[in-house]
């Protein structure tokens, strides 16, 4: 509400400064850039190194030559690739699932009316606040009445209470799907499913490549039902296995470091190659969301 | 969030033929006027619920059904395998009178401060620098989200390496300056103080993302109008930024409230714990999380009706702190 003259006076000013500023926020990104990639680099050192050499005082701060080895171990010690094995076909069989489970109902959500919509809608909203952990003992319980405590299959239906996917589509599909695309499908004898199939699912193939990222990643990552639930150590998930090798040989920290970095990499190049599309839709999540 | 056509299931027969783009249609549309039989009118929406079934019967099994069920089994005593006997409040009597409960209810508290006021802090400077500039905008971006994608087990394992009391980078980075080595895993306080570490770096990425959201949602007009008024760039984003970020503020903060207070593997992975190791959460126990401590109860000792218990009075905790939250969060807005 100053006068005009003032403001004029300020313009210029605020722009010379601006220079400067951009420059400390460079830094300060910088180096969260760096305390956020440090440790991927601290790992890779360790792994590459022997223990000896993490163990000097002071420690050995490049890259050694002894990652094959350290490799060789972590594979002599644990069923690496057999619980990599199990891992990807559970986390593969959770994503499509989900996909397909999710996707079909925010579709109807989005785009019908029926009786009792809303009241479902909102009991969905509901509980994806309640805290899973509150199921965790009666899932165990259950699991264990059907018989498939110990197995992989296990893991799968209580990924598949996915509410937030829902959640999340629906806003997308409500906005990307236009309702007259449908209307001109009903016209030419287009089904409830063949809307759903042909017309909805190649529309929202960005929010659906968004979803595939976050049920593939939040698979790959449990850890806490996994270790409740695979009672047979010889058939684990990555995640259970790595803990394991964590608590049995903290002596050989190398090997134990080459074991993180083989299972935490090739979640990091993929997320890597989509990392764009990924964020993207996370912010668009974020923003309808709320 | 949903646009003014839509219509409350109650009112949708009168308005099913009626003029105008009516956003959620029904299938097959009927002439206006005409009162269906209640039951072929469901019938009619076979296709709309069996579409959503899936979801509904797998959410009814594995979420609804045992949410309840545990709220059942914290007023028996059960270890899993025998019958299953009534005990009224028993559970309850006991926990309150549990030390190592209310401990494991202080060091999750704890733990959920410390990590999250430097997340969500954190989080916002970065976002709002994030939206400041104008290069490496994407490269920041993911480089900044990438923690977030990292599994536990793995962070924690290696938090554990850097911060080991003899041998971990941190000290022997202190003992170069001189400090003598700092017990990082054995000191009550500090056992506490890596825990919120290790959140932090995996969290803050995360919720960067979401303010930079809402930031880029902000009409840069509004900027405009402020420096035009000579405001500098701290009052501006005290004044302008955090009033119109309150709802996504909010909306992190709750996140935070509930994953902060759900911390596990963190420090089970951390202290290596596993069966034949009783030494749950740590020396002195300062690593107990609530969510450890049903872990033990239920899982190692089998006491099924204590660990319901547990995690039903924990649930309730995190109902007050929300709530308690929200009050905070809005509370300037009313006043």
């Amino acid at each position: 509400m100053t006068a005009v003259d003032d403001t004029t006076h300020r313009a210029p000013r605020a722009r010379r400064l601006r220079r400067p500023k951009g420059l400390t926020a460079h830094i300060v990104l910088m180096l969260s850039v760096v305390i956020s990639i440090f440790p991927f680099l601290w790992t890779i050192v360790m792994a590459t190194n022997t223990t000896q050499d993490i163990y000097k005082s002071p420690p050995k701060l490049t890259f050694g030559s002894h990652l094959l080895e350290n490799i060789r171990h972590v594979l002599h010690t644990i069923d690496f690739f057999g619980s990599m094995f199990n891992t990807i076909i559970v986390a593969c069989a959770t994503t499509v699932l989900v996909l397909f489970v999710d996707s079909l109902a925010a579709f109807t959500f989005a785009k019908f009316d029926f009786p009792g919509r809303k009241v479902l809608f909102g009991l969905l909203l509901l509980f994806m606040m309640l805290p899973l952990q509150l199921a965790i003992l009666p899932q165990f319980i259950l699991m264990s009445k059907i018989g498939w405590v110990g197995m992989l299959k296990a893991l799968i239906p209580p990924a598949l209470a996915n509410a937030f996917g829902i959640f999340w589509l629906r806003q997308y599909i409500e906005n990307g799907v236009p309702d007259e695309l449908l209307d001109a499908a009903r016209i030419d004898g287009a089904g409830f499913f063949r809307q759903y199939w042909n017309i909805a699912l190649p529309m929202i193939r960005p929010a659906l490549s968004f979803l595939a990222i976050y049920a593939f990643v939040g698979a790959w990552n449990d850890y806490v039902w996994p270790l409740v639930v695979l009672t047979n150590p010889a058939h684990v998930t990555l995640q259970v296995e790595l803990a394991q090798l964590n608590v049995g040989h903290t002596t050989d920290y190398s090997m134990v470091m080459a074991g993180v970095l083989m299972a935490a990499l090739p979640l990091v190049v993929v997320f890597a190659v989509f990392a764009r599309g990924f964020i993207a839709g996370a912010t668009e999540g974020a923003v309808q969301g709320t | 969030m949903t646009s003014p056509p839509v219509t409350g299931p109650a009112a949708v027969p009168e308005h099913r033929g009626g003029p105008g783009p009516a956003r959620f249609r029904p299938r097959r549309a009927t002439p206006a006027g005409t009162a269906r039989p209640k039951r072929r009118g469901l019938l009619k929406y076979w296709r709309q619920y069996l579409a959503i079934s899936p979801f509904y019967l797998i959410f009814a099994a594995f979420s609804f059904f045992p949410v309840f069920y545990s709220l059942y089994l914290a007023f028996q005593r059960w270890d899993g395998m025998g019958t299953m006997q009534f005990v009224g409040l028993q559970q309850f009597r006991f926990l309150w009178d549990d030390p190592v409960f209310w401990l494991s209810i202080r060091n999750t508290l704890v733990i959920w401060v410390l990590s999250t006021v430097p997340t969500l802090l954190g989080a916002l400077v970065l976002a709002t620098l994030l939206h400041s500039v104008r290069r490496f905008k994407g490269f920041y971006r993911i480089a900044l989200y990438v923690p977030n994608v990292t599994s536990i087990v793995a962070v924690a394992i290696f938090f554990g390496a850097v911060f080991s009391n003899n041998f971990g980078l941190v000290n022997a980075i202190l003992g170069t300056v001189g400090i003598s080595p700092v017990p990082w895993l054995s000191n009550p306080w500090l056992i506490k103080v890596v825990i919120a570490l290790l959140m932090t770096w995996m969290w803050t990425g995360y919720n960067m993302i979401i303010y930079l959201a809402g930031l880029q949602a902000i009409p840069t007009s509004i900027y405009e109008a402020a420096k035009m008024d000579g405001a500098g760039p701290v009052r501006t984003f005290f004044q302008i930024t955090v009033p119109i970020m309150r709802p996504i503020i909010l909306f992190t903060v709750i996140i935070s409230t509930i994953n902060g207070l759900q911390s596990f593997s963190e420090p089970q992975v951390l202290f290596a714990s596993n069966a034949a190791n009783a030494n749950l959460g740590g020396p002195g126990q300062a690593g107990l999380t609530t969510l450890l401590y049903f872990y033990q109860s239920a899982f190692l000792n089998n006491d099924y009706g204590y660990g319901a218990a547990i995690v039903w009075a924990f649930f309730l905790l995190i109902v007050v702190l929300v709530v308690v939250n929200w009050r905070i969060t809005t509370r300037g807005r009313k006043g």
